[in-house]
This record gives C-alpha cells, sequence and structure tokens, in this order.
C-alpha cells in the first residue's frame, strides 16, 4: 500500500514539476519580494539608505482615504458580480438546456469572444460607445422622437458596464458546466410532480448550479476589486479605486513599499471574504 | 384513478414518424404494458401522456379532460423515471415530500403523508439519507413513493427496473405490482422486457415503428400473436411459411401443417417452442395433432430447460423441454415431434 503511494507519487513528479517550478519562479519569488518591499522605508537600489518599518501597513489605518477607497472598490466588485451573474446565469442556462448542436458552438463562440481580444481594446472601444456624441447616444437619438443626451463616459455606470463586458463569460462558463451536469430528467421529475417553471428554477436548478455561481462570483469578484485599467479609461476623475492607488504607488508615486503593503492589505481581504463564501459552497455541494 | 384514453394520436420529428395514429384506452385501475423495441414510440407516447411533449395530432385525455395541451405540472401525473431522477441536493424525506410542497400543503400534513408513503414502500427508516447513500433498489422504492404521494390520476413508469440486476429486478416486479394493487392506481409502464410485460400487466399494447400493432390481457397476447413480429417479440415462435390449403398451410418440402382455426389465404402460422412435444419412441401421438419427423441438429442445456434445434426435411425447429428427469435425446437422434392444432396460430400480416 504505502509502495504503491510512493509509487503514484514517483510518477506524478515529472508531471507536476513544470508547474510548480513556473509558479515558484513566476508567483512565488515575486511575491516575496513584495513582502519584503512592504516592510522597508524605501527601495535598497536607489541608493538612499533604508530600514524596516511596520509604517506602510499604519498608514492603512491611518488615512481612513485607503478603507474607504478599499470598500468602494469592495462594493465595485460586489455590484459587477451581481450583474455578471444576472447576464450570465440565463445565458448559461440557454446554452447548458435550450440550445443544442451548431447552434449553441456559435453561441457559445459570442461569449468567449471577449477573452480573444486586448483587453485594452475592448475598454476603449467601450468608450468610443458611451462617450457623448459616440455610437449609444448617436443611436438612441436617431431611433427616439425626442433628443436625449447619453454621456456615460467618466461615470461609475460606465466603470461597471466595462468590467461587467470583461467578466461576464467566465460566470456563463462556470454556470454553464454545473448547469450541463444537471441531468433534465431531474428537471422533468420536477415538473412531473406539479412544479411550475419557477418553482423548479428556484428548488432544482439554482442549488444544484450553485457551486458554479459560487466558482464564477469567486473567479469574478478578486480581480474586479483589484481592477485599475478599467476605472481608470472609463471612469476618469470618478474611477479612483483602491486599484488604481495601488498602480499609482508603482508607476507614478513609485512609493513601491507602500503598494506593496496595500497589496497584502487587499489580498488578505478578499481572502477574508473567500473563507466566509466558503462554507456556503461546502454546503451546497454536500 | 382514472381512465385515460389516447386517440389517433400522431407524433414526427422531423421526417422520422415515431408515432403513427395510435389509439389506445387505459382501464380505470389497470396495469398497462407499453411493450416495444427501441424506436417503437413507446416512450414517446409515455411523454406525450406525461405532457412533456405535445402530439401533432389526435386526444390524449384523462378521466375525459382533454389534456393534449395541458402542460406537465397541471396533468396530475406521477412519474417514475428510468434513472429514477432523485433529487441529490435532498434528503429521501424532502425528495417524497416535494410534489406536496410545492402545491403548499401544510407541513405536518405533509410530513405524515410522506412517513405513510415511505412505510408503503418500506423504507420508513431511511427519511434522512440522501439519494446517494442509497441502494439501487432502495432508489428506486423513493422514486416509486414521490411519483404517488401526491395521489396522482395516473402513475407512468419509464423502463423503472432496466437500472437493476436480475434477482433484484424479480423482487421489485411482485413489490411494484404489491403496491400498484394497494392504492390501486392506473399504471401505464413502458418495457422492452417481454417477461416483465407479461408478468406485471392486465393488458399489453405492443408498438412497433409508431404503430399499434397488437393490444390485449398478457394470456391472450401470447397465445394468440396477430403478427409474426407480436409472435416473435412477445415470447418466442417457430414462423412456418408455405401455401394456403384447406384447413392449414403446405409447407415447401410437402409436409401439411394443420391449423384449428385456419384463416383463408393464410400462408403462415406461428408455434411456441414450448408446445411441440418430442415423442418417446413407440409411444402414441394424440390423434390430430401436426406431425414432423426430424433429426436433432443443436442442444442448449439451460438447466430446467434443454432447447432442441431439430431439422425436418429443411425446416428448422425450435422447440423447448422441461428437464424432467426423463431420457432426453441428444445430437443426431431422430426424434418424432408433434403438437395440437389448437398450438398452431395463423399468422395473417408481418
Amino acid at each position: 500500500m504505502a509502495g504503491q503511494r510512493r509509487n503514484e507519487i514517483g510518477r506524478a513528479v515529472p508531471l507536476l514539476a513544470p508547474a510548480y517550478l513556473w509558479l515558484t519562479v513566476a508567483i512565488f519569488l515575486p511575491l516575496s519580494a513584495m513582502i519584503f518591499f512592504s516592510f522597508m522605508t524605501g527601495l535598497p537600489n536607489t541608493g538612499k539608505p533604508w530600514s524596516f518599518t511596520l509604517q506602510n501597513y499604519a498608514a492603512f489605518f491611518q488615512e481612513d482615504i485607503y478603507w474607504r477607497l478599499l470598500l468602494s472598490s469592495l462594493r465595485l466588485a460586489a455590484e459587477v458580480t451581481f450583474w455578471c451573474l444576472i447576464i450570465g446565469f440565463p445565458a448559461a442556462y440557454a446554452l447548458a438546456k435550450l440550445l443544442k448542436g451548431r447552434m449553441r458552438e456559435a453561441i457559445f463562440l459570442l461569449i468567449i469572444l471577449p477573452f480573444w481580444s486586448n483587453g485594452l481594446v475592448r475598454i476603449f472601444s467601450w468608450a468610443m460607445v458611451l462617450r457623448e456624441g459616440g455610437l449609444l447616444d448617436t443611436t438612441l437619438n436617431a431611433i427616439l422622437p425626442f433628443k436625449i443626451s447619453i454621456d456615460l463616459m467618466y461615470s461609475y455606470p460606465a466603470i461597471v458596464i466595462g468590467l461587467v463586458h470583461s467578466y461576464v463569460p467566465y460566470m456563463v462558463l462556470t454556470c454553464y458546466l454545473t448547469l450541463q451536469a444537471i441531468d433534465d430528467s431531474l428537471i422533468e421529475a420536477a415538473r412531473s410532480l406539479g412544479a411550475s417553471r419557477w418553482q423548479t428554477l428556484r428548488r432544482i436548478i439554482v442549488p444544484l448550479a450553485l457551486p458554479g455561481v459560487i466558482a464564477g462570483a469567486a473567479l469574478i469578484f478578486v480581480p474586479v476589486v483589484g481592477s485599475f485599467m478599467e476605472p481608470r479609461i472609463l471612469g476618469g476623475r470618478t474611477g479612483t479605486f483602491y486599484g488604481t492607488v495601488i498602480e499609482d504607488q508603482f508607476v507614478a508615486v513609485f512609493n513601491w513599499p507602500l503598494g506593496a503593503a496595500l497589496s497584502f492589505i487587499l489580498l488578505a481581504v478578499v481572502l477574508v471574504v473567500l473563507a466566509l463564501a466558503s462554507p456556503v459552497l461546502r454546503r451546497a455541494t454536500s | 384513478m382514472a381512465h385515460v384514453s389516447v386517440r389517433n394520436v400522431s407524433r414526427s420529428f422531423g421526417a422520422h414518424k415515431a408515432l403513427d395514429d395510435v389509439s389506445i384506452d387505459f382501464p380505470d385501475g389497470g396495469f398497462y404494458a407499453l411493450l416495444g423495441p427501441s424506436g417503437s414510440g413507446k416512450t414517446t407516447l409515455l411523454r406525450l401522456i406525461a405532457g412533456f411533449d405535445f402530439p401533432d395530432e389526435g386526444q390524449i385525455a384523462i378521466d375525459g379532460d382533454s389534456v393534449e395541451r395541458v402542460p406537465v405540472e397541471k396533468r396530475r401525473i406521477g412519474m417514475m423515471f428510468q434513472n429514477y431522477a432523485l433529487f441529490p441536493n435532498m434528503s429521501v424525506r424532502d425528495n417524497v415530500g416535494f410534489g406536496l410542497s410545492v402545491r403548499g400543503e401544510p407541513r405536518h400534513k405533509m410530513a405524515a403523508e410522506v412517513q405513510a408513503a415511505l412505510d408503503l414502500v418500506q423504507l420508513g427508516s431511511l427519511g434522512e439519507r440522501r439519494p446517494h447513500q442509497l441502494s439501487g433498489g432502495q432508489r428506486q422504492r423513493v422514486a416509486l413513493a414521490r411519483a404517488f404521494v401526491t395521489r396522482p390520476r395516473v402513475l407512468l413508469l419509464d423502463e423503472p427496473l432496466s437500472a437493476l440486476d436480475k434477482a433484484l429486478r424479480v423482487d421489485m416486479q411482485f413489490e411494484l405490482k404489491r403496491i400498484q394493487r394497494e392504492i390501486g392506481i392506473t399504471t401505464i409502464f413502458v418495457t422492452h422486457d417481454q417477461e416483465e410485460a407479461l408478468t406485471m400487466s392486465d393488458r399489453i399494447g405492443i408498438l412497433r415503428d409508431g404503430r399499434l400493432v397488437q393490444e390485449g390481457p398478457p394470456d391472450e397476447t401470447y397465445e394468440r400473436p396477430g403478427s409474426a413480429f407480436a409472435a416473435t417479440f412477445l415470447g418466442d415462435a417457430n414462423i412456418c411459411e408455405g401455401i394456403a390449403i384447406e384447413g392449414g398451410i403446405r409447407l415447401a418440402n410437402g409436409t401439411e401443417i394443420n391449423i384449428e382455426k385456419p384463416v383463408k389465404g393464410c400462408t403462415r402460422c406461428a408455434i411456441r417452442p414450448e408446445r411441440i412435444r418430442i415423442a418417446t419412441s413407440g409411444a402414441p401421438i394424440p390423434a390430430g395433432d401436426n406431425r414432423l419427423h426430424g433429426t436433432i441438429l443443436r442442444r442448449v442445456f439451460a438447466g430446467n430447460i434443454i432447447t432442441y434445434f431439430v431439422d425436418c426435411s429443411g425446416l428448422e425447429l425450435k422447440v423447448l423441454v422441461q428437464n424432467d428427469g426423463s431420457i432426453q435425446p441428444y445430437i443426431n437422434d431422430a426424434v418424432r415431434l408433434h403438437w395440437s392444432k389448437a398450438s398452431t396460430v395463423p399468422i395473417v400480416s408481418d
């Protein structure tokens, strides 16, 4: 038994080694360096003297701007996750249960398409759509009999629109996978027992699809809390979030130690949020 | 309890006619087996009665109410699925109670009814288990309890025993029949297993290529198959073909086979293998019996029964013999076969 186990590990090592080597080099080492930086007063390569400090972490608690920004980032992430769910779940349901064959493949392609284009290109194309005199404004004014002015550019809704667009495929994919695994006969059984479509959805489909919903939510929530590209380009002056502040520390202010400290606080908060969500996940999948 | 009637129902999927002008009356409180090979349309018919699908033409009525456009959740039917379709996210109790709870039945009343249903299927103590913690037979009982606890007008069973192994299947056949009789519910049962259809049902309908080819009580359907298909699908049969003569048919090898109730112009007849006897040497053959001389080609020993394939001058007949302890012939033995005229059934169609 023990020998067999050793044999299993022996066979797994060559297969796992490249991935772990890569993760070590690409994530673990830089992350370790960042932890190191976050406890320093300045960067060693600038030639200035430096020492270890907790001041970078203390800054987060001393100035309320940071946790205010973190709260608004959490709120943004929650809203984006919510809209991704509202938009993504029905699409995933249609793909998994209503469409078959070629039609399903075609629709699937359209949903995955955002993955294939450059993120920056996507955001700038949204800018063209959302600004005053842009695509949305012009189209609506051409159709509607009265004059309206739509300028969503540099606003909170613009950020949400851009982020939802980028992240909705994650929700569609994770929900699709769990929905597809639900046997059609379960749905038919519920209907035959007198459940309406709504009751079937609420009592059978959603509980069984919950692991996918939660996985999708986690995949969306985590990167959106730290997002900076969409808020900066689509949000303009309103687009100051926790992620953009961190970015500023690295590329504008060159206060890498503070940026690193803020990043780790974000990581800690995200881990806490996921830890709170995990019992729900476990209960849903048991 | 209800009477179900299907009138001139047709259903096509693209160019494929899954059901072609089928009419059946399912008697009140009866156990009706829809028997047929895969692709015969039996499951399509069950799904039309359930309301998962709607007919292109024809009427379906439960107790005289026309239901062919009523959605499944309003038809008050109970259905048991081939894979049981138990809800994996619920306990056994919640599975059984699901139909009552979506109707908004009060909690205490529901608990009592669920318990009674579980007791009836002898699972009274397993209410808190999850479906994945049950054996195949137990799952099947849960599915059955869930299907009848809502007091449906009709119970529809889609090959409910096909996922069980043979010993358990025979147990469950009796069990299912017992419960059906106890609650007296009209039951429609889809199966491709002819033995199951014969042992369980009060009536059998044989479907082939979307058409009802024969219908009746099991014994009558077995004894008087109307077609070659019915004769060979429900049980086993030797089909002999020749030319029509007075009182029977003449085979190509010149043998004449007499039929008790001949049909004019009929050129084929069916004989069940267990009706043919091998005469012991010297023993008299009852007067009026059909008789043939033959040689044993092959012998298949199955314990209680021995199957012989006998060559009678070019006509190969299958003969079943009880292994009753008497001396049985062996391969290449010359034998005399005989069977009564009454056991010779004229076959008028394919």
